[in-house]
C-alpha cells in the first residue's frame, strides 16, 4: 500500500501557480513545495508540470533545480520524474559507480514487473539516447558484468503457469554450483536472468525442500565478491522485495552519517507502492516506526520531504 | 499420344518453388489414360517400376510434392499472421529444429538483428503469449553450444534507435573486433565477451560506423573476415541486411534445393515485402545482374509463383 496522503480535490493550475509563487523572488518557500508535490500522486504532477510549462514557458523541473540545493533537492528532482525516467536516471547514476551501487541496477531488473522494466529501458533510450544494457555492458567486467547485462535484457514471461519437473531440476543445477562453489555460472545467470518469477519461486521452494535450507541462507557463506552479491540482491529481490527494502534502509539509516541516497530512493520510488508494508516490515525487525528512524536521523527540509512522503508530517 | 512439350510442361509443374495449378489441370485433367502411362513410365524420378509390372509413385517425391502444393497456402497464412506471432513461430520453429540442423539457428539471428527494435519486442510479446515462456528462456535452454551466449544476447536487445554515437567508441570498438578476430584461434571469438557486448547492445547506427572503422583499419569487412557462421550472420544482418537478404534470396531461389532451404524465399519476401523489399531488389541486381522477378520466374510455379511476384511489387 502507497503511504503518501492526497487532497479528494486539487487542481494542476492552481498548483503550478502557487509552485511558481514559492520559487518567485528571494528564497524559495520549501515548505510550499513539500505541502504540494508530497501530497499528489504520480499522474497529478505530470498534470502540474504541464499546467506549469504551459503557464510560465518553463520546465518545473529545471525551475526547481535551481532554486533547491543539497540531499533535498535530490530527493525532489527524483520525485517529480515519472517512474520510468526516474528509474532510467537512478540505474544511470549507479552505472557510473557500477562497482559500489550494483545492487541498484539489480533492485531495478529484478523487482520491477516485465512491462515496468520495458519503460525503464525505453525512458534510459529517450534520456541518454544509448541502450540500458550497452551502457551496464561498457562499466561492467566479467561475470557481474553478464549476471547484469543479463538481468536487464530480460522480458519475462509473466504467466502463472510453472513446471514443477523443472523447477526441480533446475533447484539441483543451482544448488551444485553454490555448494560446490563452481568456477562456472552460466548456468545460475541463466536460470535466474531468463526464468518468469512464478517460475523461480517455485525453483526456490524445491531448493529449500530437497536441501534442507533456503537458497538465500546458501548463498551467505558465498565470497565476497561482486558477482556473488549481485547473486544474493537478485535472489532476494525476487523472493521478497518488501523484505530487501527493509534491509537497505536499515543499513542506510544505520550507517554513520546516514545514506540519504539510499533512503531518498527507496522512500521516493516506493512512496506510492508498497512503502506501507515495507512500514510494517521495518517496525517488526527494529521495533522501532520507520519514521521515527527517519526524523531522528535526517534535518531540515529534506526530512520534511520525506517525512510527508511517509505520510506523516512533522 | 502426350505431346513431348506437354510431357516437359508437366514435369516442369512439379519442379522447382510450388506447384502449376494451371498446367496440372490442363494437361493432366485432360489425358487418356495411356498418356498418363507414358508419362509415368517417362520419368523415372517420380515413379519407379515395381516388380508388380506397375508404374509406382516414388513416396519421397510425393512427400515432397506434398510441400510443394503447400507452399503457396504456408505463404498465405504467413502473409496474413501478424508480423509479431509471425516472428515467435519462426523463431520456435528453428530453436526445435536447430537441434539436428544448426544452421536453422541462422533464423533467429535474422530475426533478432534486421527487426526494429520494437518489432522484436513485439515477436517477445506474442511468443508469451503462444508459448508460455520467453524467448531467452528458450533459447538459453534449447541451445547449449558455443552459440548460445550470443543467441541469447541477440534476442533479449532492446537498442536504441535514434542516430546518435559517439565516432570514436565506434573506432576503438573496430579496433576490439579487429584483436578478437586475430586471436580467434587462441580464443573462440562466438564466446568473446567484449564481441558479444559490442554486437548485442550497440545500436545499429553505432554498429554501422564500426563496420565502416573496421574496413579502414583492416582492408576487408568485417563479416569477410569472421568464419564463425552465427557471428558472420550477425554483422551482416545488423550492418548490411539488404546484401544478407539479396544473397540469401539467391542461395534458395534454386531448383535443386533441399526442403529446408525452400523455405527461406517464403520467409524472406513475406517478411521483407512491407519493409525493405525495393531496397533489396536493387541490390539483388547489383550482385547478381538480372531482376529478382526474372529470378522468381524461372524457378517458381503457379499460385505461390504469381503470390511471390506480387508480394515483391508492393513497395515499388
Amino acid at each position: 500500500m502507497a503511504t503518501i496522503k492526497v487532497p479528494a480535490n486539487t487542481s494542476p493550475v492552481q498548483d503550478a501557480e502557487a509552485l511558481h509563487k514559492a520559487c518567485k523572488g528571494w528564497g524559495t518557500d520549501e515548505k510550499a513545495i513539500i505541502s504540494i508535490l508530497g501530497h499528489r500522486y504520480s499522474y497529478q504532477r505530470k498534470q502540474i508540470r504541464q499546467a506549469y510549462e504551459e503557464l510560465y514557458q518553463e520546465d518545473l523541473i529545471r525551475r526547481l533545480e535551481s532554486e533547491l540545493s543539497g540531499d533535498f533537492e535530490k530527493a525532489v528532482y527524483r520525485w517529480i520524474l515519472e517512474p520510468a525516467d526516474r528509474d532510467a536516471v537512478l540505474a544511470n547514476v549507479a552505472i557510473k559507480n557500477a562497482k559500489k551501487d550494483h545492487h541498484v541496477i539489480v533492485e531495478i531488473a529484478c523487482i520491477h514487473s516485465p512491462e515496468e522494466l520495458l519503460a525503464v529501458r525505453r525512458a534510459y533510450h529517450n534520456r541518454y539516447k544509448r541502450s540500458l544494457e550497452e551502457d551496464v555492458a561498457v562499466h561492467t567486467t566479467g561475470d557481474l558484468r553478464k549476471l547484469l547485462v543479463a538481468l536487464v535484457s530480460t522480458f519475462r514471461y509473466g504467466g502463472d503457469e510453472i513446471n514443477a519437473r523443472l523447477a526441480n531440476s533446475e533447484a539441483d543445477i543451482l544448488h551444485d554450483v553454490i555448494k560446490d562453489k563452481k568456477v562456472n555460472h552460466e548456468e545460475v545467470i541463466r536460470i535466474l536472468s531468463t526464468r518468469s518469477k512464478a517460475q523461480l519461486l517455485a525453483t526456490f521452494n524445491h531448493y529449500r525442500d530437497d536441501h534442507g535450507s533456503s537458497i538465500t541462507k546458501h548463498l551467505l557463506g558465498e565470497p565476497s565478491d561482486d558477482f556473488h552479491k549481485a547473486l544474493r540482491t537478485a535472489v532476494r529481490c525476487i523472493i521478497d522485495p518488501k523484505k530487501y527494502y527493509e534491509k537497505v534502509l536499515r543499513n542506510a539509516i544505520k550507517k554513520i552519517g546516514t545514506d540519504e541516497d539510499e533512503l531518498t530512493r527507496v522512500i521516493v520510488t516506493r512512496a506510492e507502492k508498497d512503502l506501507k508494508d515495507i512500514e510494517e516490515v521495518y517496525l517488526k525487525r527494529n521495533s522501532v516506526p520507520l519514521d521515527q528512524a527517519v526524523a531522528k536521523d535526517t534535518s531540515g527540509d529534506y526530512k520534511n520531504f520525506l517525512l510527508t512522503l511517509l505520510g506523516k508530517e512533522d | 499420344m502426350a505431346l513431348p512439350q506437354e510431357l516437359e510442361a508437366l514435369t516442369q509443374a512439379f519442379s522447382g518453388h510450388g506447384v502449376d495449378e494451371k498446367s496440372l489441370i490442363s494437361i493432366l485433367g485432360k489425358w487418356h489414360p495411356e498418356e498418363t502411362k507414358t508419362f509415368r513410365k517417362g520419368t523415372p524420378h517420380f515413379f519407379i517400376d515395381d516388380e508388380r509390372q506397375f508404374e509406382r509413385w516414388n513416396d519421397e517425391r510425393v512427400r515432397l510434392l506434398k510441400h510443394e502444393f503447400m507452399r503457396f497456402k504456408n505463404a498465405v497464412v504467413l502473409w496474413a499472421m501478424h508480423p509479431w506471432e509471425r516472428d515467435a513461430r519462426l523463431i520456435k520453429e528453428a530453436l526445435k529444429k536447430g537441434a539436428k540442423r544448426h544452421e536453422a539457428y541462422g533464423v533467429i539471428v535474422e530475426i533478432a538483428c534486421t527487426r526494429s527494435s520494437e518489432e522484436l519486442l513485439g515477436a517477445r510479446r506474442a511468443y508469451h503469449s503462444l508459448f508460455d515462456h520467453s524467448i531467452e528462456e528458450d533459447v538459453a535452454s534449447y541451445i547449449h553450444g558455443n552459440d548460445r551466449k550470443l543467441l541469447v544476447a541477440l534476442v533479449s536487445a532492446y537498442r536504441y534507435e535514434g542516430s546518435k554515437l559517439k565516432d570514436d567508441t565506434a573506432k576503438s570498438e573496430a579496433k576490439t573486433l579487429a584483436g578478437a578476430i586475430k586471436n580467434a584461434d587462441k580464443k573462440l571469438i562466438v564466446e568473446d565477451d567484449e564481441v558479444i557486448r559490442i554486437l548485442s547492445t550497440r545500436s545499429k547506427h553505432h554498429l554501422k560506423s564500426v563496420y565502416k572503422h573496421y574496413k579502414e583499419i583492416s582492408g576487408k569487412h568485417l563479416d569477410e573476415d569472421i568464419t564463425d557462421l552465427r557471428l558472420k550472420e550477425t554483422v551482416q544482418c545488423l550492418c548490411t541486411p539488404h546484401t544478407y537478404f539479396a544473397k540469401l534470396l539467391d542461395a534458395t531461389l534454386k531448383i535443386e534445393v533441399d526442403k529446408n532451404t525452400k523455405k527461406a524465399p517464403t520467409r524472406v519476401i513475406v517478411t521483407r515485402a512491407d519493409v525493405d523489399m525495393k531496397e533489396i531488389k536493387n541490390e539483388y541486381h547489383k550482385l547478381f545482374g538480372g531482376s529478382l522477378s526474372n529470378k522468381i520466374e524461372e524457378v517458381a510455379n503457379g499460385n505461390y509463383k504469381d503470390f511471390l511476384l506480387t508480394l515483391i511489387a508492393r513497395g515499388g
